[in-house]
């Protein structure tokens, strides 16, 4: 029991935790427009789960702290009070007590509560006296006011005139629009149409049940048929829901309780139940009724179980937990399935044998959809981790005195789950870092002839096999003479080591360089860069730094998407087999012997009048052998412009999941991992970016 | 680890390398594989043969001949990969060691082990556990997790041969 009770209040743990960072989300949104009352409702259902489910599991302090809260935004959403900056900032400082208060144990919580009367007092100040200190009996007792009508289910029946068309009317649409309302079920009757020879295709003879579960109520209904309406026959019944009643468990069928009641064995019951014809059959056979009139009374009943079982998942919880490391063995169990499933397929195919090979197909089916769906499950969006930098910009900078604005996009970027989580310090870092080293302040800004108010963008995208998360800020930027002088002094450099911009600024990422202090005008925070550099490290990504001085900073971090199915094109060299990544690829060309002697040995080609540097794989990988005939120029596009690579043969695309190759290879940069092909044999992943700079490098290092 | 720590007796799993024979502390061999396909991980020493597919995971196979200073192993129908568990960094690995042929599986007493003579194995000694004697010959008792340490492997990657700049420049 009492494990119950404390499982309870785990999940209640958790669940709290997403309603207030909604709760924060809504707020921040709110002190942009004050008068969105969509979002003042956000924010009351919010604080109004919160209440509600802390009383269930037994949270009392929190369900009456969360209650006086209630109250105030009870009051924002009749009009009675106006959304203010204190309101706002008590608020959140609400909503950080109560996530401290889940934190604690039971005794603290209560301790804690006490003194979170110090919000409550404040709040009840910004509550207008002409009314007694907010909402005690009448509004507590008023039940929860739906926004919308409660969901009912309904029974149109529509039968236009068969003019309808040439009217301009098209049912179809109509069954759209209601299709948008609710769950819907369009069953067609078809008995009406003649026969071939006598249909005129111009007129409707069509008459349909629809079966719909909607909030809107029958208003709502009749609206979408406004302007068919007096000219059709047109009938809307609202339904009973069965067996919604408690706990959902529909009334028991007469054989169930005989069988409960031992006067009858499942088998007979099964026997009886067989030799039985179904009522809908029977009523056919007598010709009562059309057998179009069964199958729409079927349905409706199908909706209805469909529509209640909803309503019962929907009771029950809307999501599970699970333990990350059961995903990673599920990720890890998908992908050696798909490995064996390319090998039945090959199998299946060499073997030539029709019916393994519809089985082989129908398997390769499955475990498409089946690893899509458990790689999904592990990828989300990288949006949610942004917007609770929100509260961090807006906090620090009333704190420093800076007005920041941040902006995010490519909210919507997926990466996965774990390197989201493993993400947030760095960023933390990075950001607070931008706010209080990069932007000015407000004065100092204008001086300089920019806005008072400084930017912080936060970008993420997509590139390649990698996902780029840009931190880009409009302040100071660095100070590579403040840098390269406090490193001469630490002995991270000589005195008169030659350095680029580029190199200057990884300086910052050396240990215990920035806790320093002031490298420029900014005092160090005790934040170490070289503790966001071990992050990313970690995660195998890269950091890299861009600055001017004055302008601003970028900071970019590459991270890669270790789990995320990556769309490659596979080709092959002499017997080795590699995969690029699809992304990078732009076009294949041809490269001939002549094309090659044209170019005088220089590795350099046109493709459509564009020059193309090229690199031979066969060269950089060294592999021996002869050259094929015709060889195959793979165009790649990176960060360095467009390169093609050269390889024997293209082979085809190819999807896979990356396998690390793991530590023996770590100093292997111009692979990203290797992959299992459909007969077994293991292919390399090329970092096309990688292998171009490091080509770059022996090149430069040779001239 | 030298001689002296082996104090119980403990099984071997023997294996030939040419004409000579090696053992390796069975707790570290997982299984024993038939030669199969395996891709050369470009810009690796020759003795990093490559990796292959064990059931999903990608294992990396070194050529223990080449690591040895011997000419490298041709293929034949004996030819296997024994898939040892060793320690890299204090973290456990999976590596494969391509050997001319398994031979069995044996029972060695610390007395029937010594320690490994300074000179005349052709072997750096740091490789070597001990020397068991069996019958009439010296089984080489190999320290798997040195043959295989980070100082050994670390080289794969750094070590790319300086031809293949001039090809591409």
């Amino acid at each position: 029991m009492e494990f119950q009770i404390e499982s309870q209040r785990e999940i209640y743990r958790a669940e709290a935790c997403e309603l207030l960072s909604e709760l924060e989300t809504s707020l921040l949104a709110l002190e942009e427009d004050p008068c969105d009352t969509e979002v003042i409702g956000r924010v009351f259902r919010a604080l109004h789960t919160i209440k509600g489910s802390g009383a269930m599991a037994g949270f009392d302090d929190i369900a009456s702290f969360t209650h006086d809260i209630e109250n105030v935004f009870d009051l924002l959403r009749n009009n009675e009070l106006c959304v203010t900056k204190t309101l706002v900032d008590l608020t959140l400082q609400a909503g950080d007590r109560i996530r401290s208060m889940l934190d604690v144990a039971e005794g603290e919580a209560a301790a804690l509560a006490a003194s979170a009367t110090d919000i409550t007092n404040a709040l009840k100040q910004l509550i207008p006296t002409r009314e007694e200190p907010a909402a005690k009996p009448p509004q507590t007792q008023r039940p929860e006011p739906e926004q919308q009508q409660e969901q009912k289910t309904f029974r149109i029946y529509f039968r236009p005139n068969p003019e309808i068309f040439s009217r301009g009317a098209n049912p179809l649409l109509l069954f759209d629009e209601l299709r948008q309302m609710g769950k819907c079920t369009v069953i067609a009757h078809t008995e009406a149409v003649p026969d071939l020879e006598e249909l005129d295709p111009e007129e409707c003879h069509f008459s349909w049940d629809v079966i719909l579960t909607t909030n809107r109520g029958e208003n709502g209904i009749r609206d979408v048929f406004i302007f068919v309406e007096d000219d059709c026959e047109l009938e809307i019944k609202a339904l009973d829901m069965p067996g919604l009643d408690e706990n959902g468990i529909p009334p028991k069928r007469l054989g169930e309780i005989l069988i409960e009641r031992g006067l009858v064995s499942y088998e007979d019951l099964q026997k009886a139940l067989g030799s039985q014809t179904r009522l809908g059959e029977l009523l056919v056979a007598r010709g009562v009724i059309e057998a179009s009139m069964i199958e729409s009374s079927l349905a409706e009943q199908e909706h209805l179980q469909a529509v209640r079982s909803k309503h019962l998942k929907e009771e029950q919880a809307s999501s599970i937990r699970v333990r990350a490391e059961k995903l990673d063995t599920l990720v890890n169990l998908v992908g050696e399935m798909v490995t064996v499933q390319a090998r039945l397929s090959q199998t299946a195919a060499s073997i030539d044998h029709p019916e393994l090979m519809s089985i082989a197909e129908e398997v390769e089916h499955l475990t498409a959809e089946l690893r899509d769906n458990t790689l999904s499950i592990r990828m989300l969006p990288i949006g949610t981790t942004f917007t609770k930098f929100n509260r961090l910009v807006r906090d620090l900078s009333g704190e420093l005195g800076k007005e920041i604005l941040l902006t995010t996009d490519g909210g919507e970027t997926e990466l996965d789950k774990t390197v989201i989580e493993r993400l947030n310090d760095p960023l933390v870092h990075l950001i607070r870092n931008c706010i209080d080293h990069g932007i000015e302040a407000p004065q100092t800004r204008e001086a300089a002839g920019k806005p008072r108010q400084g930017t912080v963008r936060l970008s993420a995208m997509h590139s390649g096999a990698s996902v780029l998360i840009r931190i880009t800020d409009d302040g100071a930027g660095l100070a590579s003479e403040a840098i390269r002088s406090k490193a001469i002094e630490r002995g991270l450099i000589s005195a008169d080591a030659e350095l680029s911009e580029k190199e200057i600024f990884s300086l910052i990422f050396a240990p215990g360089f920035s806790t320093a202090a002031k490298i420029t005008s900014v005092s160090g925070r005790g934040v170490g860069m070289d503790v966001v550099k071990r992050s990313l490290d970690a995660l195998r990504g890269s950091i890299d730094v861009s600055s001017r001085q004055g302008v601003g900073t970028t900071i970019t971090l590459k991270l890669p998407l270790t789990l995320a199915i990556v769309d490659g094109l596979l080709v092959q060299v002499r017997d080795g087999r590699f995969v690029l990544p699809l992304s990078t690829v732009e076009e294949c060309v041809e490269l001939t012997r002549e094309d090659v002697a044209r170019a005088h040995g220089r590795h350099i080609t046109r493709v459509r009048g564009e020059i193309v540097p090229y690199i031979r794989l066969r060269e950089r990988f060294a592999i021996n052998g002869e050259r094929p005939e015709v060889e195959q120029i793979v165009i790649t596009e990176s960060a360095g412009g467009k390169v093609g690579l050269v390889v024997d043969k293209v082979i085809g695309e190819h999807q896979t999941v990356i396998k690390n190759i793991g530590k023996v290879f770590q100093n292997v940069d111009e692979l990203s991992g290797a992959t299992i092909l459909g007969d077994g044999t293991v292919a390399l992943i090329i970092d096309v970016h990688k292998l171009v700079q490091s080509v770059e490098m022996d090149q430069a290092s040779i001239h | 680890m030298s001689v002296e720590s082996i104090t119980e007796t403990s099984q071997y799993l023997t294996f030939k390398l040419h004409e000579e024979v090696f053992a390796l502390d069975i707790s570290k061999v997982r299984e024993v594989l038939d030669f199969t396909s395996v891709a050369k991980v470009p810009r690796t020493p020759d003795f990093m043969l490559g990796v292959i597919n064990l059931r999903g995971s990608v294992v990396p196979v070194v050529d223990v001949r080449l690591k040895f200073g011997m000419t490298g192993t041709q293929r034949s129908v004996n030819t296997c990969i024994i898939i040892v568990e060793i320690e890299i960094d204090g973290e456990s690995t999976i590596l494969g060691a391509l050997v001319d042929s398994v031979q069995e599986v044996l029972d060695l007493d610390p007395n029937q082990i010594e320690p490994p003579p300074r000179i005349g194995t052709r072997l750096d000694t740091r490789f070597i556990k001990g020397m068991g004697k069996r019958e009439s010959e010296f089984l080489i008792i190999l320290d798997i997790d040195e043959v295989f340490s980070v100082r050994e492997l670390a080289s794969v990657g750094q070590t790319c041969e300086e031809p293949l700049l001039a090809a591409t420049g």
